[in-house]
């Protein structure tokens, strides 16, 4: 077990170590030269060079690319002398565009990004695996049938769409809800509910028409296998053989899928934070496409792949505790 | 077809019974005509084809172009709203036209169509290409081949495709942009299509009638394009299906946050970003491209898991 886990934790470091290099380079290589932009229109060729010099981007590639490393786990030293800047561990650098330090950017945009994807997460996990369950119990009903066609209408709505729609609709001829804001908990619990609400049913649809659909197939497949069979001919309680015996297996899974989705989450929701304008990470990584902001693009990717990558492995590991058939030693 | 369909033969059909469907495909196609659902997504797609297709010939009956500007229909005194309700909607314009600037949106509708199918059949293509390739050759010679292609859809899996996706063709130069989508769309789409090929690969080389080839003397390229390929068919079709609509989406999903196709050419998720800012007071202008995009996606997705279910059932049988 424990050299299971040290084989996958030095391939999740091999491959965000790969995610940096190729962003890194590519960022590198593709935008123009962030020194111009920084000194603006009252321009001196010195004051340029001075400029890469104090952001290290005079130096080669590789040097570069080391001091971005090593500053996110030793810390970095900007310029040098009276100007001096020290970031510490883990440092991402600092924006281009608003001079702040990255990291404390991320975490201040984090608890909109985690409140997104946790509201979001439940509500599809209650609706999708709900529907699925019912369906599966009533294959072949009229409610069995209109569940799935709903769900397949619903999985096919592009969230913008949806998100537009939803948003005229309640917002604006309705007038039940309010414009969206980044409102925290502890400021106005009220505003916060009712600003949060549209974005996760937004992000929830697609995924609680996909689990439905997967829970269903996967419910039915187990209601026909032997050890089913077995336990309802022991004359066990239909309601206790469904919870006992056939939740367990059928709902696996649904765990491995949802911890990729989550964590893909995690990572920001590009889309739906920039349609309703909060403040999360996908609407900075959005306006920092946008700028060629490349300290905060770095600091995006990063962050995304880390959650994926850390996901796959936890998925994983809960894999193995939940199935016995694969269990590691 | 060879050895392959030996072991996959069908149960031969009663005899007298007229017209009993003989191979996969005809018994496919015999459960879909009989699906109202499927019907009226094939019947939808059809025409969306057909629209893209004779998208000239639809601007030419209208006389609208999709970049034409028609300040006629524009109410200069209400904000360069459409004049006339439902969004100008009228026998001149029969989808209404743009707010400001007055440009048929039926016309911009038909050749967005175009992008977007275009953009979504090149993506198919390619990603199909590479995944078939790619998943085949890592199943069938394993070893350090497997190995690296293995690692490389990890890596490109793991990373954050859309935010990188959107990177960088922020920062590539305009250039040609419907080549530059499909390239991105693909190198990001093939791994989830190459990782069932090489699994499927994996368990056909297993079976006996692949041993059985093996044994008798069938080259590599028999074994892969004679015994392997026609078994991976079935899977394949439903999986480029469904892959249709999610291209569909991703384009307009690039192109509504500014990355697409540069305008003026017209693409639905460009027409739907610029409604954001107008829906409030012309509700339609969003609705339209909304509409068209929702039903497209549904169509195909629904045709996808119809073809899927119908060959499930025949899998089983």
């Amino acid at each position: 077990m424990a050299r299971y886990l040290a084989g996958r934790i030095a391939g999740l470091v091999l491959i965000l170590f790969l995610v940096c290099l190729f962003t890194y380079l590519i960022f590198f290589e593709l935008s123009p030269d962030p020194a111009v932009m920084i000194c603006g229109k009252t321009c001196t060729p010195e004051r340029v060079t001075q400029i890469r010099t104090i952001l290290g981007i005079d130096q080669p590639f590789l040097t570069q690319f080391w001091n971005f490393l090593s500053g996110l786990f030793a810390g970095r030293d900007y310029g040098s002398g009276a100007n001096l800047v020290h970031c510490p561990a883990p440092c991402l650098g600092y924006s281009f565009q608003t001079n702040q330090s990255v990291w404390q950017m991320v975490l201040s945009r984090l608890p909109v990004t985690a409140t997104l994807a946790i509201g979001a997460a439940a509500l599809w996990l209650l609706a999708g695996i709900t529907t699925g369950l019912l369906s599966a119990v009533k294959e072949g009903t009229w409610w069995d049938k209109a569940a799935m066609n709903l769900a397949l209408g619903g999985a096919s709505v592009p969230n913008y769409v949806l998100a537009l729609a939803l948003q005229y609709v309640l917002v604006v001829k309705l007038q039940v809800l309010p414009f969206p804001s980044s409102v925290a908990f502890t400021d106005d619990p009220g505003l916060w509910f009712q600003s949060y609400l549209m974005p996760w049913i937004v992000l929830a649809t697609g995924a609680a028409c996909l689990y439905a659909r997967l829970t269903r197939a996967n419910v039915i497949d187990t209601l026909a296998e032997n050890f089913f069979r077995t336990a309802r001919s022991k004359g066990l309680a239909p309601v206790l053989t469904m919870r006992r015996h056939a939740l367990r297996p059928a709902l696996t899974p649904i765990v491995t899928i949802f911890g990729m989705d989550f964590a893909a989450l995690l990572g920001g929701a590009l889309i739906t934070e920039t349609v309703f304008g909060l403040n999360g990470i996908g609407k900075m990584a959005a306006d920092s496409i946008a700028k060629n902001d490349q300290p905060v693009i770095m600091a995006v990717t990063l962050l995304a792949a880390f959650f994926v990558v850390v996901g796959n492995v936890v998925v994983d590991l809960v894999y193995t505790t939940l199935d016995p058939r694969v269990r590691i030693r | 077809m060879t050895t392959a369909f030996v072991h996959d033969v069908q149960p031969a059909p009663p005899v007298g019974a007229p017209g009993a469907p003989t191979t996969a495909g005809r018994r496919i196609m015999g459960v879909l005509l009989h699906d109202r659902g499927a019907l009226f997504s094939a019947g939808f797609i059809a025409l969306m084809l057909l629209m893209a297709i004779c998208a000239p010939l639809i601007t030419a009956l209208t006389g609208h172009g999709p970049t034409a500007f028609d300040t006629a229909a524009i109410d200069v005194d209400a904000g360069g709203l459409p004049k006339g309700d439902f969004g100008g909607i009228s026998a001149d314009h029969l989808l209404g036209v743009e707010p400001l600037n007055g440009r048929d949106v039926l016309a911009r509708i038909a050749y967005g169509a175009r992008v977007s199918f275009l953009i979504a059949a090149s993506a198919t293509v390619l990603t199909t290409l590479l995944g078939v390739v790619l998943g085949m050759v890592a199943g069938f010679y394993g070893g350090w081949v497997d190995q690296v292609i293995s690692r490389v859809m990890d890596f490109l899996m793991a990373f954050p495709a859309l935010i990188f996706m959107i990177a960088i063709l922020s920062s590539l130069p305009a250039g040609n942009r419907s080549f530059l989508l499909v390239a991105v769309i693909s190198v990001f789409g093939w791994p989830y299509l190459a990782r069932v090929v090489r699994g499927q690969t994996l368990t056909l080389l297993n079976r006996d009638f692949v041993e059985a080839a093996r044994a008798s003397g069938a080259s590599r390229r028999d074994l892969v394009f004679k015994e392997i390929l026609p078994n991976l068919r079935s899977s394949l079709i439903v999986m480029t299906t469904l892959a249709v609509p999610g291209y569909i989406g991703t384009e307009a999903g690039l192109s509504f946050l500014g990355v697409g196709v540069s305008p003026p050419t017209p693409s639905w998720g460009q027409m739907i970003a610029s409604s954001v800012s107008w829906y409030a007071v012309d509700p339609l202008y969003f609705a339209v491209p909304g509409l068209f995009l929702f039903l497209t996606v549904l169509s195909l997705t629904v045709l996808g898991d119809r073809i899927r279910a119908a060959t499930d059932a025949g899998e089983a049988a």
